[in-house]
C-alpha cells in the first residue's frame, strides 16, 4: 500500500528503507492510522523521516501522493456530533448476506448523496440514512461489508493536508548538517588511539600476573585509561572565490568541532600572510607568527581553500589582494613557514581536482602541500596522509 | 493493549500522543528530539504515570559506554575478596551489577526506559545498543546467563542533536520532533502550572515572551521552563499586565547570557 509514497520520499532525497515501509504496513494493519489521513501523515513520518531537517521534503512527497484528496476530516467531525454511542449491531450471517456489497465509488457517491439529503437528526437503526447500529453502508458501529466507517474514535485530528500544506518545517531543512556524519568519520580516522590521563583503569592481565608473583597478595596494577585523540588545526580561506563553497566549509567545521576536543581554528583571506582571523569577517586579527610559534608541533594541521588568486598574491610583497593591506614578506614564504613548523600538513581543495593545473596559483601552492579534494574520498585520502608516519 | 492517553499536568499534541501508542504497539523505541524545555524527558514520566508503570531512567553522559547499561563485572572487588576467604569468590554472579538497561530488560513487568541525551556520548554509543534493543536480551559473558525481556520495555530516547545519530539506530526508531509550543497552547501549559492565573495576565506575560523570543537574534531563546519562572516570579512581584506592557521585568529569568539581555533592553 502507498507504495508511490515510498518512492516519492525516495526521489525527494529521504532514504527511506524496505524495512521501514514494511513498518508502516504493520502499523496499518494494526489500524493506527485508523482511517483518518491525518493520523496516517504522522504515523507515516514518524516511522520513514528521522530527522526534522527532512521533515519539509516529507511535507512535498506527501502532498504530491495525496494533496488532490479532499480531506474528509472536518466532515466526519460535523457528522460525528450527530452519532449517538450505541453497542455494536449484531446481525446474523444470513442477514450479513443481504447487506449490499457495493464498490468504493459507488458507495462514496451514494455516500455524499445521503449526507446531503440528510436532516440533523441522529439516526438509530435504519437502512439508509447516516447514523449508528444501521444497515446503510455509511456510519458508525453498524455493519456493512464495504461500509464508510466515520466517527469511530474521538479527537479527530487536523487535516493531513493542509498541516503538509503548510510546509510548517521549511526553516528546518537543513542540508548544511546532512553529511556531517560522514566528514566526522572520515575525520575520526585521524584519531589516534593513545593513554592519557591518570593511572585509573585497572589492567586485569597484569595484576593477576603480578598477584601470583606476589604468592597470591593481592598487587593492583593500573595504567591509564585509552582515548582516541587529535589535535588539529584548522586553517580556513574565507575570500570572495571561496563564497560558492561557504556551505561546505562549515559543514566540515562544525564536523571537526563535534569530534576534534583540541581544535584550533583560523581563517584567512585567500592568502596567509603575518595575521590570521579568529572569526568568518576577519575582524579579529591574531599575528601568524605567535599561532605557529604556541601551537604545538604534533598538531595535525589542514589548510582549506581554493587556493586561487593572482600569482602576485602569492608571489610579491605587499600582494595580498586587500588594497590596503601592507604585508613585507610574500604570501608564499608564510605557506612555507606553516609547512615547516608541523609535521603532517595538508590542504583540502573544494574545487575539482581536474582544475588543478590550470590555475597557476594551485600548482604553486601543490608544490607545497599534498593537496586533496573537499570531498568524501579525498577526506580519506587526506587523512591517511595525515597519520602516515 | 491498554493506552497512553496523557494526563493533566503535561499537555500533548493529538500527534505526539498517537505516536507514543504507535510506538507502543510496534514496540519500537520512540526517538524525541526538540529544542530544550519543550518537555522531551517529561514525556517519559508522563507515560509511565499513565499507564502505571515503573519508570527506569538511564541518563546518559559523555564517558556512558552501552556495555555498562548492561552490567558492570567488579573485578576489583572480587580480587580483593579472594584474599579473605569471608566470601565465595567462585560465585560471579554476586559481583555482576546490572546496568540501567539491564534492569529494564531483566524486569518481571512491563517497564518504560528512559535513555535520556543519548547524543551526549561518544558517536558509536547507539550502534552499540542496537543488538540489545532489537532483541531486547543480553548475554552476561561472566556467568552465562542469557536474559530476555519477559514485556518488552516501552524505551523513549530523547536528543538535543549535539551529535548526528547513525542512520542504522535510527531506522529502528519512531522518530518525533516536538515543536515549540504555539502561543495558545503555551497558555494552556501555564495554566496547568498556575490554575489561579488571570487570563489578561497570562496572555499579556505569554505574548510578551513570544516578543522577545521572535523579535530577537538571541543566542539563547528562552524555553518553557524559563517562561513558567517567569510567570512565578510576576506574581511574586505583584505586576499588573500595564505595567508589564511598559517594561520587561526580570529578564534574567528569561535569559541566561550579558549579550542577550543588553539585546533586548535596548529595544
Amino acid at each position: 500500500m502507498f507504495l508511490n509514497l515510498f518512492h516519492s520520499l525516495r526521489r525527494h532525497g529521504v532514504s527511506v528503507t524496505f524495512n521501514e515501509w514494511l513498518l508502516l504496513q504493520q502499523a496499518l494493519s494494526e489500524n493506527l492510522a485508523d482511517s483518518s489521513l491525518t493520523r496516517f501523515y504522522y504515523l507515516a513520518r514518524a516511522i520513514m523521516v528521522k530527522t526534522e531537517a527532512h521533515f519539509d521534503k516529507f511535507d512535498q512527497a506527501f502532498l504530491e501522493c495525496f494533496g488532490h484528496i479532499e480531506s474528509s476530516d472536518e466532515l466526519l467531525r460535523a457528522i460525528e456530533e450527530h452519532l449517538l454511542r450505541m453497542p455494536p449491531l449484531e446481525l446474523s450471517e444470513e442477514e450479513k448476506r443481504m447487506v449490499e456489497a457495493l464498490d468504493l465509488e459507488e458507495l462514496q457517491r451514494r455516500f455524499l448523496d445521503q449526507l446531503r439529503s440528510q436532516d440533523d437528526e441522529p439516526h438509530v437503526g435504519g437502512n439508509k440514512a447516516i447514523g449508528v447500529r444501521g444497515r446503510s453502508p455509511y456510519g458508525a458501529w453498524g455493519y456493512h461489508p464495504a461500509g464508510v466507517r466515520i466517527g469511530q474514535r474521538e479527537g479527530r485530528l487536523r487535516s493531513a493536508i493542509q498541516i503538509a500544506e503548510k510546509r510548517t518545517f521549511k526553516n528546518y531543512r537543513d542540508d548544511l548538517a546532512l553529511d556531517t556524519r560522514s566528514m566526522k568519520t572520515a575525520l575520526s580516522y585521524i584519531r589516534q588511539v593513545v593513554r592519557e590521563g591518570p593511572k585509573n583503569s585497572l589492567d586485569v592481565d597484569s595484576t593477576i600476573d603480578a598477584t601470583c608473583r606476589n604468592a597470591g597478595e593481592l598487587e593492583f596494577i593500573w595504567d591509564r585509561a585509552k582515548k582516541k585523540r587529535i589535535k588539529l588545526l584548522l586553517l580556513m580561506d574565507a575570500g570572495g572565490t571561496m563564497s560558492p563553497h561557504a556551505e561546505l566549509v562549515s559543514r566540515l567545521f562544525s564536523a571537526a568541532k563535534d569530534i576534534v576536543k583540541d581544535l584550533q581554528f583560523y581563517y584567512f583571506h585567500n592568502c596567509i600572510y603575518q595575521e590570521l582571523y579568529t572569526d568568518i569577517s576577519q575582524m579579529k586579527a591574531v599575528s601568524t607568527r605567535k599561532v605557529l610559534d604556541q601551537t604545538h608541533r604534533d598538531y595535525k594541521v589542514i589548510l582549506v581553500g581554493d587556493a586561487y588568486m593572482a600569482p602576485s598574491e602569492l608571489m610579491s610583497p605587499n600582494g595580498a589582494i586587500d588594497y590596503w593591506y601592507r604585508n613585507d614578506r610574500p604570501g608564499i614564504e608564510w605557506l612555507i613557514d606553516v609547512r615547516k613548523r608541523f609535521r603532517k600538513v595538508i590542504w583540502l581543495n573544494p574545487e575539482p581536482n581536474a582544475w588543478w593545473h590550470s590555475v597557476p596559483s594551485t600548482r604553486m601552492v601543490q608544490k607545497i602541500f599534498p593537496m586533496f579534494e573537499l570531498t568524501l574520498e579525498g577526506m580519506r585520502a587526506g587523512a591517511r596522509a595525515l597519520i602516515k608516519q | 493493549m491498554e493506552r497512553f492517553k496523557g494526563t493533566d499536568r503535561y499537555i500533548l499534541s493529538d500527534a505526539l500522543r498517537e505516536i507514543v501508542n504507535a510506538a507502543i504497539v510496534l514496540q519500537r523505541p520512540l526517538l524525541l528530539k526538540g529544542e530544550p524545555g519543550t518537555g522531551k524527558t517529561e514525556l517519559a514520566h508522563v507515560i509511565a504515570e499513565d499507564l502505571q508503570l515503573r519508570l527506569i531512567r538511564w541518563n546518559i553522559k559523555s564517558t556512558s559506554k552501552a556495555t555498562d547499561g548492561l552490567y558492570v563485572y567488579d573485578t576489583v572487588q572480587r580480587l580483593n575478596d579472594s584474599r579473605f576467604h569471608d566470601k565465595d569468590v567462585s560465585d560471579i554472579k554476586q559481583y555482576i551489577k546490572l546496568g540501567k538497561l539491564g534492569e529494564a530488560l531483566r524486569s518481571e513487568e512491563q517497564v518504560v526506559l528512559l535513555i535520556d541525551e543519548i547524543d551526549k556520548a561518544d558517536l558509536e554509543f547507539p550502534n552499540d545498543l542496537l543488538f540489545e534493543l532489537d532483541q531486547m536480551s543480553f548475554d552476561i559473558v561472566e556467568t552465562g546467563e542469557h536474559f530476555k525481556a519477559k514485556r518488552r520495555p516501552i524505551v523513549v530516547i530523547t536528543s538535543n542533536s549535539e551529535k548526528e545519530l547513525p542512520d542504522a539506530f535510527l531506522r529502528r526508531c519512531l522518530f518525533h520532533y516536538i515543536e515549540f509550543p504555539a502561543p495558545a497552547m503555551m497558555e494552556k501549559i501555564a495554566l496547568v502550572h498556575f490554575p489561579n492565573l488571570r487570563q489578561a495576565l497570562l496572555s499579556q506575560i505569554v505574548a510578551r515572551f513570544y516578543f522577545i523570543r521572535q523579535k530577537h537574534d538571541l543566542k539563547k531563546r528562552p524555553s518553557t521552563s524559563e517562561l513558567l519562572d517567569w510567570v512565578q516570579v510576576i506574581l511574586a512581584g505583584g505586576i499588573s499586565e500595564q505595567e508589564l506592557n511598559k517594561r520587561l521585568p526580570f529578564l534574567g529569568v528569561l535569559l541566561k547570557t550579558e549579550d542577550d539581555v543588553a539585546r533586548v533592553s535596548v529595544h
